[in-house]
């Protein structure tokens, strides 16, 4: 599985973090079929009046090894492979990281200007900016008295 | 008992100290091989600066901690992972050459060489044909 993180240290907090996830898990089979497999990579997306904002850890990939694009105005599509780190040759003790090709598809709350996007990736960060539309920008109505 | 203070002093030196910032700490996910020269350890540290990473071995003991900036801010919509520092120890039973250990970080993959001292390489005997 690609992941490039999991939570702590302590074997106490890594059994709660087990418990949390099976009942998360059984929530979701009663709910239906699961909808929260762990998608790669991991998104977080934020707002200011101008542009949305997404972010994603992707530690080991250059930036012309990644597609990105809007679709639609809205889908966001981020593609790309990591590749392993080393060849056959050596002794393994561990390996956690993982390798392979991904594709994550989200559809973003509001539209964005699909030419205006620039994405930028920093010490295996990508930050992607996707200026709003002028239509989904934040207008202030002003109220006159008759 | 000053035999005894000192003791003590290394068994609280032991342990990992508490964190005064109020981030999680993640455990970052690792590689470890080894061939005949050396051991080689990958650690993903994405948005960790070099000059944040703080690497130590002593005792055998190889301790990586990063730290990482908090990043963006403004009006959350999806909240898939948190941002936080990065720690993680091993022991390392092998004999290793500590002034020749070398680590580089790129595109927030960390790469520590843990170089084998000679005592442990194995040698390679020529036999001669007589």
């Amino acid at each position: 599985m690609l992941m490039s993180r999991w939570l702590p240290v302590s074997p106490w907090e890594e059994m709660a973090q087990f418990r949390r996830e099976m009942n998360r898990l059984f929530d979701t089979f009663a709910q239906g079929w699961p909808t929260l497999a762990a998608a790669y990579p991991a998104l977080n997306i934020w707002e200011d009046e101008e542009a949305l904002y997404a972010e994603a850890e992707l530690p080991g990939m250059e930036l012309d090894e990644l597609e990105i694009y809007v679709t639609g105005n809205d889908q966001l599509t981020i593609k790309g492979e990591r590749k392993r780190s080393t060849d056959n040759n050596w002794t393994w003790h561990r390996q956690e990281r993982g390798f392979g090709s991904f594709t994550r598809v989200v559809t973003l709350p509001l539209p964005v200007d699909a030419d205006k996007i620039e994405a930028k990736f920093k010490n295996g960060v990508l930050t992607i900016r996707m200026p709003k539309t002028e239509a989904a920008k934040p207008r202030k109505i002003t109220v006159t008295a008759n | 008992m000053s035999q005894n203070a000192l003791v003590q002093k290394e068994r609280k030196e032991e342990l990992t100290p508490e964190r005064m910032r109020n981030a999680p700490t993640f455990s970052p996910r690792v590689d470890i091989c080894e061939n005949d020269e050396e051991l080689v350890l990958y650690a993903d540290l994405p948005g960790v600066e070099p000059e944040d990473i703080d690497i130590r071995f002593e005792r055998g003991e190889l301790s990586i901690y990063g730290k990482c900036k908090p990043r963006h801010q403004g009006t959350h919509l999806l909240n898939e992972f948190e941002v936080g520092d990065f720690y993680r120890a091993f022991s390392i039973y092998e004999e290793v050459d500590a002034d020749r250990i070398s680590a580089e970080l790129k595109n927030g993959v960390l790469t520590v060489h843990l170089p084998k001292s000679d005592a442990v390489k194995p040698k390679r005997i020529s036999v001669k044909a007589s």
